[in-house]
C-alpha cells in the first residue's frame, strides 16, 4: 500500500496504489470507501450495488457487525472477503460502525468495548487480533481507545486515550508479525488525544515512529467539538504525518466538512453520510458541478433550487415530518410536495433511480412503507455521494478546489438560512 | 431568476407498443366489427394471417398439451410481449414487487407481474397513477401487468367494505375516505376510476384511458370466503348480471384481454357449476378461477378447480387466483390451469423463508449459522451464485438487504419451476416432470399427501 501523490495544491490528489491481497487495486485520492453494514451495501444486493456508478474498491467492514460472527469465520478460514461474497473488494476493517453511537465510559486499560447486535463487546488487543486473523482484512484499524468525542474530556482523559492506544498499537504490531494469517493485511494506527494539542502531536508523533501502513484520525465524531478546534488539530497532526502514508478520518461526511478535511491533509472518508440520509427517506440533491464561470454558479443547477425550497414553505398538512439532522444537502422525499413531482430525484442524475423513477414514485414507496424505497434512494445516495468525491480530484486536478468549497458552502449556508421558521 | 416549473408529465414518453391496442381482444358478435377496426391499427405480424385482422388473435396458443393429464404448454399473446404459460405472476400490491427493482425483476425473466387495484387505488391514488403514465410508466415495468379486481379484498378487508349490486364501495383505511369498485367498469379497461365525493370510484362512465393501463384486467367479483356457506355465497351471483350488460349494449373493445372472473358458488358443486354455466355462454377472452385461496380443505380445492376446468373451454386461458404453493402449481398445472399468482413466495422470504425443491430453508434458525453451502446447489440465480446460507443467517439479523436476496431467490424459484413445468409438457414428459417434483419434494409415495395423488390420478396421473 503507497500513496502516490501528483502534487496538486489545496489537498493531496493521488492515488492509493498496491491495494488487495493481489497489490492491483487502487483507491483514488482523495476518496472513500464503501460503507456496508454485516459487510453488505445498506439495502443493496449484488445486481443493485453494481448498477451505481463509481463504486469504491474498498469496502469497509465494521468490527461490530462481523465480531459476532468470529467462530464462524473462523471455521470458514476462507476470510470475510469471500464470506460476504466480495471476494475480489479490497476490506479495510473499522474498529466502530460510525452510525451507531457508541456509549462513553466503558473502556479500560486493557479493553475497548463495542456495540453490536447483541449488545456490548469486551476486546482486548489479544481478542481483537484473533478476530482479525478470521476477517483477513487487507487493511484494519488498531484497536484504540477514541472515547473523548464527548467533548467534556480534560487532559487527562486525553492523555490516557493517547497511552492506552499507543499500548494497544504495540501489542498488535507484535501479533501481526507472528500471524501467517495476516501477512498481506496492513495495520494503521489511529491518533488520539480529545482536544488537546500536545496529546494530537505526541500521539502522532510516537504513532509515526512504529511501522504502521497509514493513520487513523480518531475521536473526530460527533459535533461536541467546535468546528475551528477540530479542524486547527486535524491540520497540526497531519503536520506531523510522513507524506507518503495514507491518513483516513472516521465520523466526517457532510459535504463542506469532507472539503474542509480535505484541505487539511485528510486521504480517506467513510461513505455513511448517504446512507443516513437514504434512512431518514431523503435524496441527497447539492451540487458540485463547478461552473467555468463563478457567477453563473448555483442559479442554475435545478440542486440548489430544491435545496432553497427546503423548509420554505409551511405545509400544516403535512403527516410525515423530516428528521431534524436533516442536512441542507438533501431534500425529504416523503414531504407532500413531492407526491406529484414527476421529475428525476435530481435532474441530470445518471443513477438508476434517476433514469426510471420519479420522485413521486419514491414518495408513495415512502408513504406506503415499501423497501424499494430504501433500494432507490440508497442507489441514488451513493452514486451521488461517490461522484462528489470524483468532482472533488476533479477540482483539485484543475486547481479549483476554492470554488467546489465556495459552491459547497454557499449551498450548506443557504439551506440553513432557510430552516429558520417563520422566515 | 427563477427556473422553469419542474412538475409536468412524466418525462421519458414510454415507446408505446405498436399492438398495444389491437391486441387481444373479445369477439363476440356484437363487438366484432368494433375490434376488427382496431385490428387495423396495430401491425401485430400474427394479426393479418388470421383473416386480415378482422378477427383478433386469441389471447392463448396452445403449442403442447400432455398426453395424459390436462396440462399445456402455450403462450399468452400480450399488448406488451407474448408470455409464456403456463406461468406464475409475482404480485406487485403497491406498484413494486417488494425490494425487487424492475430491472432485477425483468432479469429473472419475468415478463409479467401483478397490481392491486385496491391497494393502488388507496394510494397513490388512480389519478396520479394515470398522469405517471399508467402503471406501467410509474413503477418503470416495461413487461405485462396485470390488475385484480379488488375482489379479494372483500375478504381481506371485509370491515372496510360493503356489497351492493351496484358494485363494492371500501372506505379507505388510511385517509378515511370511500373508494369504490363497481362491477362493470373493468370490463372496459379504458374506463377508469372517476372522483366521486371525496373517493375514488371505478365507474364506467364516461370512457376515458385506463389510469392504470394494464394488460390484463379483472372484472370485479364478490368474493367470499371459500369457508362461507349460505345466502352470502349464492349472492355472487350478482357478478353474473353486470357481466352481462356490457354485452347487450354496443361498446368499443376493451384494449386489453381480460379473463373474467368465475368464481361464485365457494366450495359449493351445484352452485360453482350453475355460475360456470352462466359464465360460459358469455364470449370473453379467459377465464379466471377464484375463491380457492382462502384456507380451504386441499380435498375440496381440487376438486372445485377440476370441476372448473371440465367446463370451461379449452382455447382460453385459466387464471387460478391466489394459488403459488409449489406443490399446488403442479398439481393446478395439471388440471389444466394456465395462470398464477400468489404473495407467498415474496411474503415468505421477509420472513427470512429460501424456497427449495424439498420445502423451504427457515434461514433464521440456528443450524444455518455455519453452513457455508448455499440455499440451494442447483439454483442459477443471484443470490445462490454468490451467498452462503451461514451469511445470509448473519445478515438477517439487522439488514433488509438479506431480504431482497430472498426474495430475488424465492421469485426465481417460482419462475424456474414454471419454466420446468413447461420444458417438460413440451418435451412430452410431464408425468415424469411430476413424478420427479414429488420425489423431490416429499420423497417415498407414502409421504405425498393424499389429495395430491387422487388429483393427478383423476387426470391419469400415477407415481408408479
Amino acid at each position: 500500500m503507497k500513496v502516490k501523490l501528483c502534487g496538486a495544491s489545496g489537498g493531496r490528489l493521488g492515488v492509493l496504489a498496491g491495494l488487495g491481497r493481489s497489490g492491483a487495486a487502487a483507491l483514488p485520492l482523495p476518496g472513500c470507501l464503501l460503507y456496508t453494514r454485516t459487510g453488505s451495501a445498506p439495502h443493496l444486493t449484488r445486481d443493485t450495488l453494481q448498477a451505481v456508478g463509481g463504486v469504491p474498491a474498498v469496502a469497509q467492514l465494521t468490527l461490530p457487525t462481523v465480531a459476532e460472527l468470529h467462530e464462524v469465520l473462523q471455521e470458514y478460514k476462507e476470510g470475510a472477503a469471500k464470506f460476504i461474497g466480495m471476494p475480489d473488494a479490497v476490506l479495510y476493517c473499522s474498529l466502530h460502525d460510525p452510525v451507531t453511537p457508541c456509549p462513553s465510559g466503558y473502556n479500560t486499560n486493557k479493553t475497548v468495548s463495542l456495540w453490536g447486535n447483541s449488545g456490548r463487546m469486551e476486546m482486548t488487543a489479544s481478542k481483537f487480533m484473533d478476530i482479525q486473523r478470521a476477517i483477513q482484512p487487507d487493511w484494519f484499524q488498531c484497536i484504540s481507545d477514541g472515547d473523548t468525542i464527548s467533548g467534556e474530556v480534560g487532559r487527562k482523559r486525553a492523555k490516557k486515550s493517547v497511552d492506552r492506544s499507543l499500548s494497544f498499537l504495540d501489542i498488535c504490531l507484535q501479533l501481526l508479525e507472528e500471524s501467517p494469517e495476516l501477512q498481506g493485511s496492513v495495520m494503521f494506527g489511529a491518533i488520539e488525544g480529545g482536544d488537546i494539542l500536545e496529546e494530537r502531536l505526541r500521539s502522532a508523533r510516537e504513532t509515526a515512529k512504529r511501522p504502521v501502513g497509514g493513520f487513523l484520525l480518531d475521536g473526530f465524531q460527533g459535533c461536541a467539538m467546535a468546528k475551528e478546534t477540530k479542524l486547527k488539530l486535524i491540520a497540526s497532526v497531519t503536520a506531523e504525518l510522513p507524506e507518503d502514508k495514507p491518513r483516513i478520518i472516521h465520523g466526517v461526511g457532510k459535504p463542506d466538512e469532507v472539503l474542509e478535511c480535505i484541505e487539511r491533509g485528510v486521504d480517506i472518508f467513510e461513505s455513511f453520510f448517504p446512507f443516513q440520509v437514504t434512512e431518514r427517506g431523503c435524496a441527497l440533491v447539492f451540487s458540485y458541478d463547478c461552473p467555468p464561470d463563478p457567477e453563473a454558479a448555483v442559479l442554475k443547477q435545478n440542486g440548489a433550487q430544491d435545496l432553497e425550497k427546503n423548509g420554505a414553505e409551511d405545509d400544516q398538512d403535512e403527516i410525515s415530518k423530516a428528521d431534524p439532522e436533516m442536512t441542507p444537502f438533501e431534500i425529504f422525499l416523503k414531504d407532500k410536495r413531492y407526491e406529484d413531482d414527476f421529475g428525476p430525484l435530481l435532474e441530470g442524475c445518471t443513477c438508476y433511480c434517476c433514469q426510471r423513477h420519479t420522485r413521486a414514485y419514491v414518495h408513495h414507496l415512502l408513504v406506503t412503507n415499501e423497501l424499494l424505497a430504501g433500494v432507490l434512494l440508497m442507489m441514488h445516495n451513493f452514486q451521488h455521494y461517490f461522484s462528489f468525491f470524483s468532482a472533488i480530484r476533479d477540482a483539485l486536478r484543475d486547481s479549483k478546489l476554492d470554488q467546489l468549497k465556495k459552491l459547497v458552502c454557499r449551498q450548506a449556508l443557504q439551506g440553513s438560512a432557510n430552516a429558520k421558521p417563520g422566515q | 431568476m427563477s427556473p422553469p416549473p419542474r412538475r409536468g408529465p412524466a418525462r421519458r414518453p414510454k415507446p408505446q407498443h405498436g399492438g398495444r391496442v389491437a391486441l387481444v381482444t373479445t369477439a363476440s358478435g356484437g363487438d366484432a366489427a368494433a375490434a376488427g377496426s382496431a385490428g387495423h391499427v396495430g401491425e401485430r405480424e400474427d394479426g393479418g394471417a388470421q383473416g386480415g385482422g378482422a378477427e383478433p388473435a386469441p389471447l392463448l396458443r396452445v403449442t403442447a398439451e400432455c398426453g395424459r393429464s390436462r396440462a399445456r404448454a402455450g403462450e399468452l399473446r400480450l399488448p406488451h410481449g407474448p408470455v409464456p404459460c403456463p406461468v406464475f405472476m409475482p404480485v406487485g400490491t403497491r406498484g413494486t414487487a417488494k425490494g425487487v427493482t424492475a430491472a432485477q425483476l425483468a432479469a429473472l425473466g419475468c415478463r409479467i407481474c401483478l397490481g392491486n387495484t385496491y391497494h393502488l387505488g388507496t394510494r397513490p391514488g388512480p389519478e396520479l397513477v394515470q398522469r405517471a403514465g399508467g402503471l406501467h410508466g410509474f413503477m418503470d415495468w416495461p413487461h405485462n401487468l396485470l390488475t385484480d379486481s379488488g375482489g379479494f379484498q372483500m375478504v381481506s378487508l371485509a370491515e372496510l367494505s360493503e356489497v351492493t349490486e351496484e358494485g363494492v364501495r371500501f372506505r379507505s383505511p388510511t385517509a378515511g375516505r370511500r373508494c369504490c369498485s363497481a362491477p362493470r367498469s373493468p370490463w372496459r379497461s379504458r374506463t377508469p376510476w372517476v372522483r366521486e365525493g371525496g373517493g375514488w370510484c371505478l365507474n364506467p362512465q364516461p370512457p376515458v384511458p385506463s389510469p392504470a393501463g394494464a394488460d390484463i384486467v379483472m372484472q370485479l367479483d364478490d368474493v367470499v370466503s371459500s369457508t362461507t356457506t349460505g345466502p352470502r355465497v349464492r349472492g355472487g351471483h350478482a357478478q353474473v348480471r353486470p357481466l352481462a350488460r356490457p354485452l347487450h349494449r354496443r361498446q368499443p373493445p376493451p384494449r386489453a384481454a381480460e379473463p373474467l372472473r368465475h368464481r361464485p358458488g365457494g366450495l359449493d358443486p351445484a352452485l360453482r357449476t350453475q355460475c360456470l354455466e352462466a359464465m360460459t355462454l358469455r364470449d370473453v377472452p379467459g377465464f379466471a378461477i377464484g375463491g380457492l385461496s382462502g384456507g380451504e380443505e386441499k380435498d375440496r380445492f381440487w376438486r372445485m378447480v377440476k370441476l372448473s376446468t371440465d367446463r370451461l373451454p379449452r382455447d382460453k386461458p385459466r387464471y387460478l387466483m391466489g394459488v403459488g404453493y409449489a406443490t399446488d402449481l403442479v398439481v393446478c398445472v395439471a388440471l389444466g390451469c394456465d395462470m398464477f399468482d400468489c404473495v407467498f413466495p415474496t411474503r415468505t422470504a421477509r420472513f427470512g423463508s429460501a424456497l427449495v425443491p424439498w420445502g423451504s430453508l427457515q434461514l433464521k434458525n440456528e443450524r444455518f449459522a455455519r453452513d457455508f453451502r448455499p440455499i440451494d446447489e442447483s439454483c442459477r440465480c443471484p443470490t445462490c451464485r454468490r451467498h452462503s446460507r451461514a451469511y445470509l443467517h448473519a445478515l438477517i439479523r439487522s439488514e433488509t438487504a438479506a431480504l431482497h436476496h430472498l426474495t430475488v431467490h424465492n421469485i426465481a424459484y417460482q419462475l424456474n419451476l414454471m419454466g420446468s413445468i413447461r420444458e417438460s409438457i413440451l418435451a412430452q414428459r410431464f408425468p415424469e416432470f411430476v413424478r420427479g417434483f414429488l420425489g423431490a419434494m416429499y420423497g417415498p409415495r407414502e409421504r405425498v399427501p393424499p389429495w395430491v395423488l387422487e388429483a393427478l390420478a383423476a387426470v391419469g396421473i400415477t407415481l408408479d
